[in-house]
């Protein structure tokens, strides 16, 4: 009965949102206030229902209703409780309804966090969101409903979780990843509300600005989750590989990165609107290509659920209603915008032109390699494939020009900037970081490698541009630490999420090069030597979980003769399902991980394993959490608080455009 | 001509949407009516262990899965209990391609998750991989006695393909005596 529950809110769910996605779009439309009043209440009622579904399907895993479908397929009686709770996102029909409560309850936030909104733009960014949220249940309902019963025969016990998902990674990442993911639908709620009233002016940027962090900062430390879970529960130590549902997150978040530019320069400087639009529903559009990917079975890879023609179907009709749908009205109302200032050939708004050409071409060019395969085949009937070389040999050099550029941008001025005072600032700079980018590492390796010097080069020269930026902010003020903390939240957020990038360079660089590994067959009492590091095994002891068995090693750590360590890599069997896993050990630090994988056992107690160094791998993830923390910050600026006062004058500036658009619909 | 320029996204997009549409139903896992029933082609590459050359001649003379593997390939690790299984019960002699892949890291794979071939072909060009029309790793092909491809299969081979995909497909090559 409880089931049925679930099912039922989620269908009243639905009927909210169809309702929600019409009624409040066309009282903004006629200037009805009575209907552009019920998107509120409507938001929080759709919010409710899905809680509630969500909830009931979690109490339906907590308590073992194998009656249920999903239930069966992804839970066992022997899985412990946060693997049933978090199992709810463990397969197709339950993470999409993850996925559409994440909507929900960005639909919640908007509606609380929007007073200072105007009642028709707020009844039309509700109203969209509304319209997404019935296609997402509709797709529940009509394809993959979570609350399908197996009756009357249910089975006895569950098929369990797949064990590689039995993981605290598994707990968060997902999480995370929709939520961001799902963000960015908000922004292109706002760029359609903007859009749909054809007032297209600084305002709607301002409106949006802070969500678009938002959401672009949790997306970044959802990628970030996912490739530090990669990186300790598959096993083979790599932390990105171009799998074909590792990137449409990638493509999203670099749409996202080029759209909060772009939003910058739309807010402050009026200009480059139709094209913030553009990227708003181009980033939003990425973010339903990753579902679709994953869920229709186009490419297969680690991340696809098991696939469903009609699923895919359904979605890519969905996306070509929306996403073809909003550039549609885009095509009739862009042409309508007017930018109403000018810039030079130096100044800040070249250089974000530039960051987002270079941002928008990494991201199109991923996009290739991820669907030519699949394209190639449409046209010529012919397959081929594409392999890491393709997407590392394209996007490798733009970013690196991007991070160049990241040095001078913020140091250019608004519409105008001279050669020589970029050059009286920056000269220094760029020479000590060549400078340091040959010593530093030379301090490390006798070896001189082009991508190390490279690599580090760039990364002081982003950090001593921030340094230099901030000093020049801050020289005549009297108490410096005032004077720091003084400068505006978003600059300040803007230089963090640039030295997040510096670190993550300095990251992905040393651990690129000077990773080293050896596998070995190890006897019981064998040591082996990797860099100052030696790994004694002391043999495997036998070991029970509460799911699974399976044998742990003893392997004693010392660094140049020291005492550091035991590490202890385990082999479990998972008991339901009969799968082996492998649990890594590693013991990480700032400066390098140790990570031991254990292989397969051999005759006398020998045990096959793998062991790594790996320099400064903390550090790929260490600059993603300063990205999302300076887009959190950044949102949190004053000047979005004080929104009212200047969003009514930007309305009355804007006037007399507007009405000229509302006679042309 | 100002303002058809804004139309080129949404034009753009169309186009995108069709070749997805056309996608959903090529089907990747099937393997195209060309190579279906035909021989494998030619090839004469070094085996992963020792290099020596290893070409058609080589392979069993006995139904085998040819398995598409890289030590870079996540799904692989999914699909190598099966593979593993496989080996160990003597049911059926796979066959691996080292598909684009550097010889110490697939050897290191090899040594960390235990090796169910008979023998890998190191394909570090793709040129086998390209004849055999293969769209990444893993892929499994089933080879009849006689040296035809019988079925290809795209993606990973776990328990539940094995039972429900290869199982049926390996009784039925029986039955004709092939």
């Amino acid at each position: 009965m409880v089931p049925e529950l679930g099912h039922f809110t989620l269908i009243l769910a639905f009927c909210l949102s169809v309702i929600l996605g019409t009624l409040p779009i066309i009282g903004a439309a006629r200037g009805n206030i009575l209907w552009m009043n019920f998107a509120r209440p409507l938001t929080a009622g759709v919010f409710v229902f899905l809680s509630v579904s969500l909830i009931i399907l979690a109490y339906a895993f907590v308590t073992d209703d194998f009656s249920v479908q999903f239930v069966a397929q992804h839970s066992n009686t022997l899985l412990p409780t946060r693997y049933k709770l978090t199992a709810v996102w463990g397969g197709h029909e339950g993470s999409f309804l993850l996925w559409t409560f994440m909507l929900a309850g960005w639909m919640l936030t908007v509606s609380i966090f929007s007073k200072s909104m105007p009642l028709d733009f707020v009844a039309r960014v509700l109203g969209v969101l509304g319209f997404l949220c019935a296609g997402y249940t509709l797709f529940m309902l009509a394809t993959s409903n979570p609350f399908d019963r197996v009756l009357p025969l249910a089975p006895a016990d569950g098929a369990d979780l797949n064990s590689a998902l039995q993981d605290f990674g598994f707990i968060i990442h997902p999480p995370t990843l929709y939520m961001g993911y799902v963000g960015f639908s908000v922004v292109f709620a706002f760029a359609i509300a903007a859009l749909l009233s054809g007032k297209l002016d600084a305002a709607w940027a301002r409106w949006s600005r802070p969500w678009a962090n938002v959401a672009w900062a949790i997306l970044t430390i959802g990628i970030a989750l996912g490739s530090w879970w990669a990186y300790y529960e598959l096993g083979w130590g790599g932390w990105w590989a171009w799998d074909p549902v590792e990137n449409p997150p990638l493509i999203t978040w670099l749409l996202g990165t080029a759209l909060i530019h772009s939003m910058a320069v739309t807010e402050k400087r009026g200009i480059f609107k139709s094209w913030t639009v553009l990227l708003a529903i181009l980033a939003f559009a990425g973010s339903l290509l990753g579902t679709f990917i994953t869920r229709s079975g186009l490419l297969t890879s680690v991340h696809a659920f098991a696939s469903d023609p009609t699923r895919g179907v359904y979605i890519l009709g969905f996306i070509i209603l929306t996403v073809g749908g909003s550039l549609t009205l885009y095509a009739f109302r862009a042409p309508l915008i007017r930018n109403n200032s000018g810039f030079a050939m130096i100044s800040r708004e070249v250089a974000l032109l530039a960051n987002n050409i270079l941002l928008v071409v990494a991201s199109a060019s991923i996009l290739l390699g991820t669907l030519f395969p699949m394209v190639f085949q449409a046209i010529t009937d012919e397959l081929i494939s594409i392999g890491p070389p393709y997407f590392n040999a394209i996007f490798v050099p733009l970013m690196g020009i991007l991070v160049l550029l990241l040095g001078i941008g913020p140091v250019c001025r608004w519409k105008s900037t001279s050669v020589s005072f970029l050059v009286q600032r920056l000269w220094l700079i760029a020479a000590a970081s060549i400078v340091l980018g040959v010593v530093l590492p030379l301090l490390i390796t006798t070896k001189f490698s082009w991508s190390v010097t490279i690599g580090i080069s760039l990364a002081l020269w982003i950090t001593f541009s921030i340094v230099r930026d901030i000093l020049s902010k801050i020289a005549n003020k009297a108490n410096k630490l005032k004077g720091l903390t003084g400068l505006p939240a978003g600059y300040l957020g803007m230089q963090l999420a640039h030295f997040g990038v510096a670190v993550m360079v300095v990251g992905v660089c040393l651990t690129s090069n000077f990773s080293t590994e050896k596998s070995v067959l190890l006897g019981p009492g064998q040591t082996i030597d990797l860099g100052d590091y030696d790994f004694v095994f002391n043999g495997t002891i036998p070991i029970t979980g509460p799911n699974y068995v399976g044998d742990q090693a003893i392997i004693v750590v010392s660094h140049n003769g020291e005492y550091l360590r035991d590490l202890n890599p385990e082999k479990r069997i998972y008991i339901a399902s009969n799968s082996p896993s492998t649990e890594m050990a590693i013991d990480s630090g700032l400066f390098r991980d140790l990570f031991v994988t254990l292989g397969e056992r051999r005759d006398g107690g020998a045990w096959s394993m793998t062991i790594y160094v790996k320099p400064f791998i903390r550090w790929i993830w260490l600059g993603s959490i300063f990205m999302a923390l300076g887009g959190v910050t950044a949102a949190a600026d004053r000047r979005y608080r004080r929104l009212r006062l200047k969003s009514n004058e930007a309305v009355g500036k804007q006037g007399a455009l507007s009405s000229k658009l509302q006679t042309v619909t | 001509m100002s303002r058809l320029k804004f139309f080129a996204p949404v034009i753009g997009f169309l186009v995108l949407g069709v070749l997805l549409w056309r996608g959903l139903y090529l089907n990747s896992r099937d393997l195209p009516s060309v190579l279906i029933n035909k021989p494998l082609p030619e090839f004469q590459l070094e085996d992963v262990y020792d290099n020596h050359l290893v070409g058609k001649q080589d392979l069993p003379d006995e139904m085998f899965l040819l398995n598409v593997w890289g030590s870079y390939c996540l799904p692989c690790l999914v699909e190598h209990p099966t593979l593993i299984r496989l080996s160990e019960e003597n049911i059926i002699p796979i066959v691996g391609i080292n598909y684009k892949d550097e010889q110490d890291a697939a050897l290191d794979w090899l040594d960390t998750n235990g090796d169910p071939f008979s023998f890998s072909i190191m394909d570090v060009q793709g040129r086998l991989g390209i004849d055999l029309g293969v769209y990444g790793a893993p892929e499994t092909f089933l080879i009849d006695k006689n040296g035809l491809i019988r079925y290809r299969h795209v993606s990973v081979i776990d328990e539940q393909a094995w039972k429900e995909i290869f199982v049926p497909a390996i009784e039925a090559l029986k039955l004709e005596g092939s």
